[in-house]
């Protein structure tokens, strides 16, 4: 019986082709994209902890200096006084142009739990100490030239970091003082007060989930509310083809249990049914997943280096955990969307009529019950929007802003047709207009996929243009000299100085030292007093002397996330490295996660602590920036050390580019996926739809024009939902570049319109809509009039 | 594929009615589809006026309905997102002849002017026959098909729907071809035609 | 950092296996100086380190009695490992130190070990005024006048315990072998030692429970070689006896394939040795103690027929492991028999 009834229930979809092929689809397109956000987050924050193991800064404590560099002599001293700490060198070289982080070791004091590098190869600790061996990812080590120290590569390395004993480390970077001190976790006992021994030295706190990890949240965030958003675009489709195929195998639920079927056998066979086709697009869509993610995450690896400096592989790992979490997603999203349909027919009365019923056809009342829904959502997004703070609440808002727009869009429609029918002088379009109407219910699905889709793309677009405008805007004002010249020592920067002096309108130098800012670890720069800063620097808000004040010393320039973080104003006092300052001025700085101050050169050489950078930049007429160019490398400096404001602009606005690549990329799946959903909902409403089409066809119409017409409504559908994607779309982009990115990155950006790319949205969704109606259109226009005749004959 | 109609021959000339009977499967309603142009058969012609609807493409048949011929279902096929007013005067707009007042008058007559505002859904089977009828006889077409158009009511509604569409294809000097499986509703008609397994008998 | 590759560096001071893993640095010194016979030792200079050859170590066990009563050993060891024969400032690695710390009660034995780099300062050996160091542990010469090592004060400090002592020396320096050419293995390699095996010993343990006050008698060994041992030796056992009449008894045996290669020699109250070659000495393991895992001989019979001496040795604690990157067996002794006294213990090589 079971079986007989199974093979009965699962007849259905082989008569039902293009239902079965819209759900596996939108399960798999819906798990693709979920599970390739959660693999592309996985791989990175895979290698922020591999980057924060690497020196056991997830578990143990360690002591760093307050400014500068722990000189040996220190270390040393902290070890004769009986304290296990291991010295850690930690800077940049460059290898061929790009930056590469190095970082010394001590294998002989390195406590086992930060052990980076495994040398318990034959020789392996003689190469490391003796030989200078490094240790690399493969990325990293492929760029490493000959003349250096062998490499030994590793993939649990993070990309763009060198692992070399402290010999090598100290002469590569030329230092004889570590950037901290690792602490064993055990130590002897009768120890005396590290406070004495010391006093100068900051105890460090293991790092709780490390401060990429913190800083890239964010980002994760961001990517995994899109993951959600495709997963429930995606979820539509599903939701739609089960209800479908569950209402018109209503007739034969009630001829099996009719036969004697049980109810709960029923259910059950429908429920093992679902689990089938849910593993089988699981499994498609986490295979899916895996393209995408792996297509992905080269642009998303690029992001987090641009954006924070994060080192993320390329190359994707696979992970067991990670295919069954997406497996599981599938299976979740599956009873998600089968629930409501598994519940209808537990309660089917035996007798009930065998006609279906028109698929998920609304009342009036049930469009206005939603619209009340949605309108709460908005109304609740309102008021977070207002009283609320923090990144999720961000997120959340963006949550009810969207779901309650697609709430009210049903009934949006319905009056937005209705008004239209005002207008309408001929029968044809007064039924066009009727007949459009009476469709939204069983497309309010598949349209608020696509408005959701579409307000997505209006808000990430209209962040991403306003951000990029700004951006531009801004690194004119940051890059306002013609030349950026890098010494390679404090020598060769005097020389320069002293061959540059006359040659150029201003030599600015740019210094800075590492330094706790606000207990945070940050960078304080120095500048002289000149006129490219009082003319050009991004200053939000200032004091209205500011130049003046800070030449005289009087106080410092922070960044915006600073500002915003601290909640500092001008006036207000900030604590830098050792010292306090008066805020005079606030600048914007995107691009960059931390801290970061302004003191005067002077006053930055007052702090003690080592007063680090080689660079210049000139100002110079444009005119003379070759002969320049030519003066400094014929007195010896290499060509590469030498960048032009152009250079540098091109390259900010690659990283740029390539950090919303991936948004974009995302953006355009999830408008696919909306058209899709349009696709299946009208292939699927198409047979369900020929009893409303076939009078006016015997009235006269030819299946031609009845085509076109339908190709006409999925157009108008799609037009208005556009119309109110729009206002949604720019609500979105306003939370984000308002709210979100407030928080989640410290910058606040002004929110710029750009209505052509409206156009080209709309003219998208058009386009996508009359494609996905195109197909069904087709099938009636060349449908035999058998098919239309039917209806008139038949019982329906 | 099976032969449905063989050999069957018949005319009805303008102002007359015509029942059509036979049992299920007897051919009828593919009959009242090909003289309605809806489909065409495989060999014959059929005559309307002065055109051989077997000679006529989609488009050509497509324009003959809107403009000469009106059909009733036994299932009513009114449109169900338009209002009772909507679907009455439907088809003489389409057919470019809409006349407000003669619509009002068939609504009048056919006892549906309280219910003009009112959705199908909202109505019973014989007021949406009315309606249906109302519709066809608003667009003043030449000739009326009907396919059991009371086969889906009550013996009484039966009776006063048939009576409402007689009188109103009267009225506007239509012929009517009604299919029907009801003798005493046939005799109801000028004339009545037996079709069985294909073929004609008086 | 591995465990397995830290022991594989300092298999140079302390084990045959050495010898079967790194292929040729048994035999072959590859650029570093060779003990040759007939050399003289001169001091303080040679208390100091020699970079030059491969290993080298300063090696101090305690026998020492408690005011309690009971019976306490103390070791302290910094051995030193040349990667290349020289030695400079800055960041130069050729020369790897590490120290062990042993502190061995009846029914406890704390373990502590460190590591450093040679020339930035965290470890290294200073011959006058004499000091070896590694972190906070030291051995610093108090001796006003005479040898530097005449008078000591050493410490270290572990998770568990620690210690300090002061020692001071009864007797002289006393060399081993031919005036301090000791000889390794039938086959000819040698190494330099010398000892000072006469110092009185007083100070303080710090003990989980507290400090515990003690004195005793201590005995300094000093070596260094660049070729230890033969390829085919896989251990030793290697004993240092305080005897109550106040002579003194070096010897070990180096176990290797062919059979046991044993060394002795018999220091006089008043520092006179006398050395004695291959098979004079004779050792058999007794009893086999199950520690760490294996099977190791912690009674053993000792025999210098040519002494009369006919002992057996009882340690402090059978346990006495020193948990180590390179593990071993090293602990405080009693011996009864012919003469009656303390002494320390060191195997190696037991898997």
């Amino acid at each position: 019986m079971k079986r007989a009834a199974f093979s009965a229930l699962i007849s259905h979809w082989r008569k039902h082709p293009i239902q079965l092929v819209s759900l596996l689809l939108g399960l798999a397109l819906a798990t693709a994209l979920w599970s390739g956000v959660q693999a592309i987050n996985a791989e990175a924050r895979a290698s922020y902890d591999r980057a924060a193991g690497i020196l056991g800064q997830d578990e143990l404590q360690r002591l760093e200096p307050r400014t500068g560099t722990i000189p040996l002599a220190d270390y040393i001293a902290i070890r004769r006084a009986g304290w296990l700490v291991s010295p850690v060198m930690d800077g940049f070289i460059n290898l061929n142009g790009s930056r590469v982080r190095l970082i010394g070791i001590d294998p002989l004091t390195t406590p086992p739990q930060s052990a980076p590098v495994d040398l318990s190869g034959d020789g392996d600790l003689q190469s490391f100490v003796r030989n200078g061996l490094f240790f690399a990812h493969p990325d990293t080590a492929a760029q490493i030239p000959s003349t250096l120290p062998p490499v030994r590569t590793t993939e649990t390395l993070t990309p763009g970091i060198i692992i070399a004993d402290l010999s090598t480390a100290a002469d590569l970077l030329q230092t004889d003082s570590f950037a901290r001190l690792i602490l064993a976790p055990e130590q002897p006992i009768n120890l005396p007060p590290l406070s004495d021994v010391a006093p100068d030295l900051l105890l460090v706190a293991p790092e709780e989930g490390n401060d990429i990890a913190r800083l890239t949240d964010s980002f994760h965030l961001n990517l995994t509310a899109f993951g959600l958003l495709s997963f429930g675009v995606g979820l539509f489709i599903v939701h739609a083809a089960i209800g479908l195929a569950f209402e018109q195998r209503r007739p034969l639920f009630r001829t099996l249990r009719a036969l004697g079927l049980r109810k709960s056998t029923l259910l059950g066979l429908l429920a093992t049914e679902l689990f089938a086709l849910a593993l089988i697009a699981g499994t498609l869509g986490v295979a899916l997943g895996y393209l995408v993610a792996a297509a992905l995450l080269p642009d998303v690896a690029a992001t987090l280096r641009g954006l924070y400096g994060a080192q993320v592989s390329g190359a994707l790992t696979l992970n067991p955990a990670w295919w069954l979490s997406g497996l599981a997603i599938a299976l979740l999203g599956t009873a998600v969307a089968g629930a409501q349909s598994l519940w209808r027919t537990a309660h089917l009365p035996i007798l009930a009529p065998a006609q279906p019923r028109a698929w998920a056809i609304a009342s009036l009342k049930s469009l206005k019950r939603q619209a009340l829904g949605g309108a709460g959502l908005i109304a609740l997004a309102t008021l977070l929007a207002i009283y609320g703070s923090g990144l999720t609440t961000g997120f959340i808002l963006l949550g009810c802003l969207l779901v309650g727009a697609a709430l009210t869009l049903p009934l949006f429609l319905h009056f937005a047709l209705n008004l239209a029918s005002k207008f309408s002088r001929t029968a044809l379009s007064d039924w066009t207009l009727a007949d459009t109407r009476q469709q939204v219910p069983g497309l309010s699905l598949a349209l608020m996929a696509l408005l959701l889709a579409m307000a997505a793309n209006i808000g990430v677009g209209t962040m991403v243009s306003s951000f990029r405008v700004t951006f531009t805007g801004w690194l004119d004002q940051r890059l306002a000299a013609q030349l950026y010249v890098t010494a390679r020592d404090e020598t060769e920067a005097a020389d320069l100085a002293n061959l540059l002096d006359g040659q150029v309108d201003a030599i600015l130098p740019i210094r800075y030292i590492e330094a706790s800012i606000e207990s945070a670890p940050g960078q304080i720069y120095g500048i002289i007093d000149d006129v490219t800063y009082r003319e050009n620097w991004p200053l939000i808000a200032a004091d209205p002397d500011v130049w003046d004040l800070l030449a005289a010393g009087e106080g410092a320039l922070i960044n915006e996330q600073l500002s915003l973080r601290e909640n500092l104003a001008p006036g207000d006092p900030v604590t830098l490295g050792r010292a306090e300052f008066t805020v005079l001025g606030v600048y914007s700085d995107y691009g960059n996660p931390r801290g970061e101050a302004i003191l005067s050169l002077a006053q930055l050489r007052a702090q003690g602590a080592p007063v680090q950078g080689l660079n210049f930049a000139l100002r110079l007429p444009e005119a003379r920036v070759n002969e320049v160019t030519d003066l400094l490398t014929s007195a010896g400096l290499p060509a590469r050390n030498i960048r032009d404001q152009a250079a540098i602009k091109a390259f900010s606005l690659d990283v740029f580019e390539r950090t919303f690549t991936v948004t974009g990329a995302l953006n355009a799946l999830t408008l696919g996926v909306a058209a899709l959903a349009l696709l299946t909902s009208l292939l699927t409403l198409s047979t369900m739809r020929l009893p409303q089409l076939a009078p006016v066809w015997a009235m006269g119409l030819t299946r031609a024009k009845l085509a076109r017409l339908e190709l006409l409504r999925a157009v108008i559908l799609a037009a208005l939902t556009a119309l109110i994607a729009l206002p949604v779309g720019l609500a979105l982009a306003w939370v984000l570049l308002a709210i979100v990115n407030v928080e989640a990155f410290g910058w606040r950006l002004p929110m710029t319109l750009f209505p052509r790319d409206w156009i080209g949205l709309f003219i998208a969704a058009l386009i996508a809509a009359a494609l996905s109606a195109a197909w069904p259109a087709r099938r009636l226009a060349t449908r035999p009039a058998a098919d239309l005749i039917k209806v008139f004959a038949h019982e329906r | 594929m099976q032969t449905v109609l063989r050999d069957v021959s018949l005319s009805l000339e303008a102002g007359k009615s015509l029942a059509l009977t036979g049992e299920s499967g007897s051919g009828k309603s593919t009959l009242l589809t090909l003289v309605a142009g809806l489909d065409a058969p495989d060999s014959g012609a059929i005559r309307f006026q002065n055109h051989d609807l077997t000679q006529m493409d989609d488009a050509a048949r497509a324009d003959l309905r809107r403009g000469e011929i009106g059909v009733i279902f036994q299932q009513f096929n009114l449109i169900p997102s338009l209002d009772v007013a909507a679907n009455i005067a439907f088809h003489a707009r389409l057919a470019g002849r809409a006349d407000g007042e003669w619509c009002s008058e068939l609504a009048h007559h056919l006892g549906l002017a309280d219910h003009l505002t009112r959705y199908p859904e909202q109505l019973s089977g014989g007021q949406q026959q009315r309606v249906a009828i109302a519709r066809t006889l608003a667009a003043r077409p030449k000739l009326v098909l009907a396919d059991e158009p009371t086969g889906n009511l009550d013996e009484d509604s039966s009776d006063t729907v048939l009576d409402l569409l007689m009188s109103g294809v009267r009225d506007t000097g239509a012929a009517l071809l009604m299919v029907t499986h009801s003798l005493r509703q046939a005799k109801k008609l000028d004339r009545r035609l037996h079709l069985s397994h294909g073929q004609v008998s008086p | 950092m591995s465990v397995r590759a830290l022991a594989f560096l300092f298999w140079l001071w302390a084990t045959a296996l050495f010898a079967q893993g790194f292929a040729g640095l048994g035999t072959d010194a590859e650029g570093f100086a060779i003990p040759q016979r007939g050399t003289e030792l001169t001091f303080p200079n040679d208390h100091g380190a020699h970079p030059d050859y491969r290993i080298e170590w300063w090696y101090l066990t305690a026998v020492l009695e408690g005011e309690d009563g009971r019976d306490y050993g103390v070791q302290w060891t910094l051995f030193r490992s040349a990667l290349a024969p020289e030695s400079s400032a800055g960041w130069d690695t050729s020369q790897l130190w590490m120290g062990h710390a042993g502190i061995t009660t009846p029914d406890r034995h704390f373990v502590a070990e460190r590591l450093a780099r040679g020339s930035i300062g965290q470890a290294g050996v200073v011959a006058d005024p004499f000091e070896a160091w590694i972190d906070d542990w030291s051995m610093t010469s108090t001796a006003a006048t005479d040898d530097q090592l005449d008078a000591l004060t050493i410490t270290a400090r572990g998770m568990e315990a620690a210690y300090t002592l002061d020692l001071t020396a009864t007797g002289p320096l006393v060399f081993q072998g031919d005036r301090g050419y000791s000889v390794k293995s039938a086959s000819g390699q040698a190494s330099y030692y010398y000892s000072q095996p006469f110092y009185e010993v007083s100070g303080e343990l710090t003990l989980p429970d507290g400090p515990v006050p003690v004195t005793g008698k201590a005995w300094l060994d000093r070596e260094w070689s660049s070729q230890p041992l033969a390829a085919d030796q896989t251990g030793w056992d290697w004993f240092s006896l305080h005897f109550n009449d106040g002579a003194k008894l070096m010897g070990f045996g180096l176990r290797g394939a062919t059979g046991v290669f044993t060394s002795a020699t018999y220091i006089d109250a008043d520092g006179t040795p006398t050395p004695y070659g291959d098979g004079a000495l004779t050792l058999t393991p007794l009893t086999l103690t199950a520690v760490a895992g294996r099977q190791v001989p912690t009674e053993w019979r000792v025999e210098l027929p040519a002494r009369g001496i006919d002992i057996t040795t009882q340690p402090t604690n059978p346990q006495s492991w020193m948990d180590t990157l390179f593990p071993y067996w090293e602990g405080p002794l009693r011996f009864t028999g012919s003469h009656a006294g303390v002494g320390y213990l060191e195997m190696t090589g037991y898997e």
